[in-house]
């Protein structure tokens, strides 16, 4: 498998009236061919600011950005971070593509759907409008749009929630780039539709030997799709690893919340598990754990770190790492058994 | 199309029966005689009541309102004999103070009007939306800083000072233009001086109006940069001047186009400060003089004048959203 995506030590902070909103603080992930991975975590924790950066949609002068995202344009690695303005531009839609959460409002209500598309090729291909139009339509038939040569000629509010969402897939696609990155893509669709859009996507992945970078907060949706996951909480990667092991055997306990606060079907009416506490503000974050004030298993830690040390991303398995000051062993034995409870 | 058109025409015949209605009755239960207007110092009661008959104000008020309805379409003769006269159709009815067809007097400043608002309409649109456009580009910066010290400025500033310093200052001090205040040319006879004639004017209310546009402008560029449809524009690789000339002007443009109308529409009414600092004989004097003088048929014609074009232009602007926004469908 070859890497399309590698991010480094990634710090994003906002300059507020209040102080540094630190948005991400030192995340580094990679992402290959043909692999979907996963960043969840709670609003605010850090995964969209991540995803924009690579994008570098980002303004210059309200985003302070460190560390480096390399990513391939055709097996040339490019540091996002370091590109000029226009060298990023050139990027953005040719090497790596982004699907947005709200298809209703992420089309241009007043373009064609074709025109829409073709500007996206024209962008990268001047000059070429009958290749562009023709590129559109094609793009259209691909994600399931009948009669695309029709519906090219006509305008967003004409298509449903579910349709928008696969014009937005098919412009992400104009130019068939490697990466692709799919903001909360199913988050403002019906659960139907939803299915629909995942399968979509899996199936292009397949046919474009894509990357896919998934941005979600729903955990079925991850369980569908993934390969590894990255769990982000406070502007930090808390867990990564497969996805089963973090489903079947996880090791952070803010996973592990996660986790539990699925609603599920039961005979006995319980009360949804949710995690206590709010997810901390991100100007001025507390030394030591930031889940510390939530976390439930904080007197097992051996050390009694949790308040004075951030934990490091650590792990016995090479794949499969995690933060947290209580030992791995004591941990996967704990939430095993609570995982167990809950299966019951 | 067509629907949607015959039906507003009905809307809009329905609506100006009303306000033509509502004018009428107010001047006809004034405790005041019209016909009592008609002669001078030396006015005896006699003449008095013939002019009463001749004029029509002796018969009931509703049929006087019909004879000034079927006086439109018809043409109306006042009198009968050899002291008869006659307002061809359309007639408005005859003002005594002046002497003259109602529709003959509108005929003379409505040109003027018209001059005055589309030239006013012009140049603040290029200096209001310019200005928004800049002002939003350089966001913050001075250019920015310094469009919010002209919207200050002319927001504050009346349009009786602007046009009295544009006065004093431009033609009287600086002789830029020269003081030709009884020289309204057509601008199909002599353009050159037909600007000259209206540079100031336009200037004045211009500058108004145009501090309105420039705020408007600046905040709904700035309110649809941030919209998601942006993002994805720059997300595809389109580079920032086009985001922000195609994607972004696009999007405010429609109400731009519905403000614009409906402010047009209210100076065609009469720009009567403006008017009258630059002595333009265009309706607003028209409609000012009428209304001192209790000149009746006058203060009809002018106010029914302004309700069709605000009316038509309403009309107008709905149908150009139509076109500039493809969600709106008229039907």
């Amino acid at each position: 498998m070859s890497e399309l995506l590698r991010i480094e030590d990634l710090h994003v902070s906002f300059k507020t009236d209040d102080g540094m909103v630190r948005a991400v603080d030192g995340v580094s992930l990679t992402l290959n061919a043909g692999e979907t991975v996963a960043i969840v975590g709670e609003s605010g924790s850090g995964k969209t600011v991540t995803s924009l950066s690579v994008m570098g949609l980002h303004k210059k002068g309200q985003a302070e950005i460190t560390g480096s995202i390399s990513l391939s344009d055709n097996g040339v690695f490019k540091d996002v971070v370091h590109l000029s303005d226009d060298e990023i531009r050139d990027i953005r839609g040719r090497a790596v593509s982004m699907i947005f959460q709200d298809p209703m409002s992420s089309l241009h209500p007043y373009y064609k759907i074709g025109n829409q598309l073709a500007e996206g090729y024209l962008v990268h291909n001047p000059g070429k409008k009958k290749e562009a139009m023709a590129r559109a339509i094609e793009m259209l038939d691909l994600v399931g749009i009948p009669e695309p040569a029709k519906r090219a000629k006509e305008f967003p509010h004409q298509f449903s929630g579910g349709m928008r969402q696969r014009v937005m897939i098919a412009l992400a696609l104009m130019n068939s780039p490697q990466i692709l990155i799919a903001d909360e893509p199913t988050t403002a669709l019906d659960v139907t539709v939803q299915a629909q859009i995942l399968a979509l996507l899996s199936k292009l992945k397949k046919e474009f030997n894509m990357g896919i970078l998934l941005i979600t907060h729903d955990l079925g949706v991850v369980a569908q799709v993934a390969d590894r996951v990255n769990v982000m909480y406070a502007g930090r990667i808390v867990e990564e690893g497969p996805v089963d092991d973090i489903f079947y055997s996880p090791l952070a306990p803010y996973t592990l919340g996660l986790l539990k606060s699925v609603p599920r079907v039961s005979k006995n009416n319980e009360r949804l598990k949710a995690i206590p506490g709010q997810p901390p503000s991100l100007i001025n974050l507390p030394v030591g754990c930031p889940f510390a004030p939530r976390c439930e298993y904080k007197q097992h830690s051996s050390e009694s770190g949790c308040n004075t040390t951030r934990p490091d991303l650590l792990g016995t398995s090479p794949t499969h790492r995690s933060r947290c000051h209580v030992p791995e062993k004591l941990r996967s034995e704990l939430f095993a058994a609570e995982l167990k409870e809950l299966q019951a | 199309m067509l629907s949607f058109i015959s039906r507003r025409a009905l809307f809009a015949a329905i609506t100006i029966l009303i306000v033509s209605a509502v004018v009428f009755a107010i001047f006809s239960f004034l405790p005041f005689d019209p016909a009592s207007l008609t002669c001078g110092q030396r006015c005896t009661k006699q003449i008095i009541a013939a002019n009463r008959i001749r004029l029509g104000f002796d018969k009931p008020v509703y049929e006087q309102y019909w004879l000034f309805l079927s006086g439109i379409f018809a043409g109306r003769t006042y009198g009968s004999g050899s002291a008869a006269f006659t307002c061809p159709a359309p007639s408005f009815g005859y003002s005594f103070n002046e002497n003259a067809c109602v529709t003959d007097m509108l005929r003379e400043s409505l040109p003027i009007t018209i001059s005055l608002a589309v030239g006013a309409l012009i140049m603040w649109l290029l200096l209001g939306i310019g200005l928004g456009i800049v002002a939003a580009k350089f966001k913050n910066r001075w250019p920015d800083t310094s469009s919010s010290v002209f919207v200050l400025l002319a927001t504050s500033l009346p349009t009786f000072v602007t046009g009295l310093f544009l006065l004093i200052w431009v033609t009287m001090k600086w002789h830029l233009v020269p003081l030709s205040l009884n020289g309204y040319t057509s601008i199909f006879d002599n353009p050159w001086k037909f600007c000259v004639y209206f540079i100031l004017p336009w200037f004045t209310l211009a500058i108004a109006y145009a501090a309105i546009y420039t705020r408007f402008t600046r905040a709904a560029l700035l309110e649809t940069l941030g919209e998601d449809y942006i993002r994805t524009a720059r997300a595809k690789g389109v580079g920032e001047r086009v985001v922000f000339f195609k994607h972004t002007l696009r999007a405010v443009l429609a109400p731009l186009v519905t403000m614009a109308g409906l402010d047009f529409a209210g100076l065609i009414g009469g720009a009567i400060i403006t008017e009258t600092i630059f002595n333009l004989p265009g309706l607003g004097r028209l409609t000012l003089r009428s209304t001192y003088e209790f000149d009746l048929p006058v203060v009809l014609a002018t106010t029914i004048l302004a309700a069709v074009v605000v009316i038509v232009m309403n009309l107008i602007v709905d149908m150009l959203y139509a076109v500039l926004d493809p969600r709106v469908r008229i039907t």
